[in-house]
């Protein structure tokens, strides 16, 4: 049983990538592709989603991810409520699935989810009523599909195509949704040789089963790639028993741009923010000619603006 | 109350015999196998034309959570669903609250547990006090108050020197150290198997390596020890590799594992369910499949439930939040079943798992059905199928990976000291 597709194989939730089949991946794309003139716009709205209730469910603190989902519902024309249950009712003790039911009793029509552990969009879209959606803004480790699709949308708005691409993700994996979301969309998508690079304390166990090949050595790992993503590396794990130092980090698998130069020369550079720059990139690469940074977070609005329009059920309108 | 039991087959795996015969019951004792006794009149004759007569299970790991858990299930709910389960003797984990620590609390639970019907509770008792893994406990006066082996259950212990102490101290008194071997560093913020599946899903790890080095460790001080050493709950494949070696070597030692782990692997937390959310997790299919086969090689000596029910709350939360556990004493003996048909092992064989065997790692009667012995009976219709529900359970916990799934297998009648303890409904 597939909780995220219908019986006849239409999104109903986006928990995952993992398991999406490509058809739908391309169409939130191509969807995402239709949206993309709307910021441009006087009047940066459509009506899609008149009428509709959107609630922001935030279970972990974020601005950025929270702030792109609410400017793409609005732009859809939607009505958004922010809830940040990391400082509410769930510091009061109010289990997360009646946080749930009071909100569906407020007519919800979609929900917005991002929680500290693996597995809670899951959870509660198991949980919720037929008419309502659920989408997984992030959830532990496991999976930030969102911003999966909009680095796809990324690479193939600068790639043009999958099929002939090697794809680099270089980082903290063990510990990135983001990752995992994008490794599963790149190899569904025909990407033919997604690689990971990171020190064996930042890899987890059998990630190769996953589909990609591992490199220990970021010079190595780099040489012939058409795309480089970048991982956050949290502050809370530069020192200690996973790593070292910040500095140690930097200069093994930091992107600096004479590592940079043993890519093909046309290769883009990502990183799904926020940057620590020194840590895990330079800031000469950051703000240089093959970062593509910025324009990730522009298409993320119309990618999410693509999800939540498919999830209503208007996505051809 | 003298009680005829007509015509079953009589597995009875101590003494080898599976054949149709009569069994015949009195004052509390087997006192015919096959032969009436002289002047043998019976109150009640059970007719078990084409079901199982074989001796009531032993299971060694059931948590009837008390003191402290009533909220979760009380002794009552547990010992009746125990008895439908085909279960006449249990072990109880001492992780109650508070821990079973101290001779008065083992005195208080055997005494609530005699008065009430369903299994001969025996106590496992802490083995550090509160479970704290720093100070033994007095473990002479606690075996004088009813405990049979002392453990420290899921409580961790960080440090081997009191380790060493315990198997040392227990050695003392010839005293069994029942232990799960899980080292607290490697298994640190994990909740299920490190490995493909838990990557996938971004669930934390614990590796195998948690069982494997905390397993070497209790090994080798068992060895210097002398310590009687009973290693609970095995979970992989090198662990067992580990554990037959160390038989092979002439080592006295005993293992088990949880009946869920003969059938489920981490394959099964792809949709997240909490429910099998489990301690030690769900492994992998190699481990599984080593499992099943050292079943058969006898390499592990039983299999118990983990009987650990726990209320809907704490399963209704997002996996790695979930209380660990799984509610299992009536699916002990159908998941038993299971494993000897899918791997066309004899019933003997099967039942010599969950009765004489578990029986002998306890050191307490019952587990056959030779005359003289205590009528501890189970009788079952091998063949008879039903669904795993909330109704069909008697378990105060319905927090089981199995529910809505069919079991083959089904307990009819529980004889516990010569009285019928359960009956099914017809």
């Amino acid at each position: 049983m597939n909780l995220q597709l219908t019986e006849d194989g239409r999104l109903r939730h986006l928990l995952t990538l993992d398991g999406l089949p490509r058809a739908i991946l391309t169409q939130i794309l191509d969807t995402a592709e239709s949206f993309m003139d709307v910021g441009e716009r006087e009047v940066k709205k459509v009506p899609l989603l008149r009428g509709k209730s959107i609630f922001n469910l935030f279970f972990e603190p974020s601005t950025r991810t929270r702030t792109t989902f609410e400017i793409a519902a609005k732009r859809l024309s939607a009505d958004v409520v922010n809830l940040n249950i990391a400082t509410s009712s769930q510091t009061k003790g109010e289990a997360i699935l009646d946080t749930v039911d009071n909100l569906a009793a407020m007519h919800a029509d979609m929900f917005i989810v991002r929680h500290a552990q693996s597995g809670a969009a899951h959870f509660i879209a198991r949980h919720v009523a037929p008419h309502i959606s659920v989408v997984n803004a992030g959830d532990g480790r496991h999976a930030h599909p969102t911003q999966g699709l909009l680095d796809m949308f990324t690479i193939r708005r600068f790639k043009g195509e999958f099929h002939n691409l090697t794809v680099a993700i270089v980082g903290d994996v063990l510990h990135s949704r983001v990752a995992r979301s994008q490794i599963h969309a790149l190899t569904t998508l025909g990407v033919p040789e997604v690689r990971v690079i990171g020190p064996k304390t930042l890899l987890p166990t059998g990630v190769e089963q996953m589909g990609v090949k591992v490199f220990h050595d970021m010079e190595a790992g780099l040489a012939g790639c058409d795309v480089i993503i970048m991982l956050r590396l949290q502050n809370e794990r530069m020192k200690g028993a996973l790593l070292p130092s910040a500095q140690e980090y930097f200069k093994f698998f930091g992107l600096t741009p004479e590592k940079l130069a043993l890519a093909r020369p046309d290769a883009i550079v990502m990183h799904p923010g926020p940057m620590n720059r020194g840590v895990e990139i330079d800031s000469e690469v950051a703000d240089g000619p093959q970062s593509v940074i910025l324009p990730q977070v522009t298409y993320g609005i119309a990618v999410r603006m693509a999800v939540m329009a498919l999830l209503a059920g208007t996505g051809n309108a | 109350m003298k009680i005829l039991i007509k015509n079953g087959r009589v597995i009875d795996p101590m003494n080898a015999r599976d054949e149709v015969a009569d069994i015949y019951v009195a004052a509390g004792k087997i006192v015919g196998n096959g032969h009436a006794p002289a002047d043998f009149h019976a109150n009640r004759t059970i007719d078990a034309s084409g079901l199982v007569v074989c001796p009531g299970l032993v299971d060694l790991s059931v948590r009837l959570r008390e003191p402290g858990f009533e909220y979760r299930a009380t002794l009552e709910s547990e010992m009746l669903a125990a008895a439908a389960g085909g279960i006449t003797s249990l072990a109880c984990p001492p992780d109650t609250d508070p821990p079973l620590d101290e001779p008065g609390l083992v005195e208080m639970l055997k005494f609530r547990a005699r008065n009430l019907p369903g299994p001969r509770v025996y106590p496992i008792g802490a083995m550090t006090q509160k479970l704290e893994g720093q100070m033994l406990t007095e473990m002479a006066e606690l075996t004088e108050a009813g405990c049979r082996a002392f453990t420290q259950a899921d409580a961790p212990m960080t440090d081997t020197q009191v380790l060493l102490r315990a198997m040392e101290y227990a050695a003392t008194f010839g005293f069994s150290l029942w232990l799960r071997p899980q080292d607290v560093s490697l298994a640190k913020g994990g909740v299920a198997h490190d490995g493909a599946v838990a990557t996938r899903l971004g669930l934390p790890g614990i590796p195998a390596l948690a069982e494997t080095v905390a397993l070497a460790t209790i090994l080798q001080l068992a060895r210097e020890t002398g310590a009687r050493v009973h290693i609970a709950r095995l979970s992989t494949r090198d662990g067992i590799a580990m554990v037959r070696a160390a038989k092979a070597q002439g080592l006295a030692v005993t293992c088990d594992v949880a009946s869920t782990h003969v059938h489920l692997s981490e394959n099964d937390l792809i949709s997240f369910d909490s429910h099998l959310h489990l301690v030690p997790p769900l492994r992998s299919l190699r481990d599984r499949d080593a499992i099943r086969e050292a079943l058969r090689d006898g390499s592990i000596d039983a299999l118990c439930s983990d009987h650990t029910p726990v209320d809907e709350d704490v399963k209704q939360v997002p996996f790695g939040e979930s209380a660990p556990g799984a509610s299992g004493v009536e699916l002990l003996l159908p998941l038993t079943l299971k494993w000897a048909r899918e791997m066309g092992v004899p019933l003997m064989q099967a039942i010599d798992l969950i009765s004489w065997k578990p029986a002998q790692i306890l050191g307490v009667p019952g587990g056959n059905l030779a005359v003289g012995s205590c009528a501890d009976i189970c009788i079952f219709d091998e063949t008879a199928e039903w669904v795993v529900t909330q109704k069909t359970l008697a378990s105060q916990g319905d927090n089981t990976p199995f529910l809505n799934h069919s079991m083959q297998g089904r307990v009819r009648y529980t004889l516990i000291d010569g009285h019928i303890d359960f009956e099914a409904p017809r």
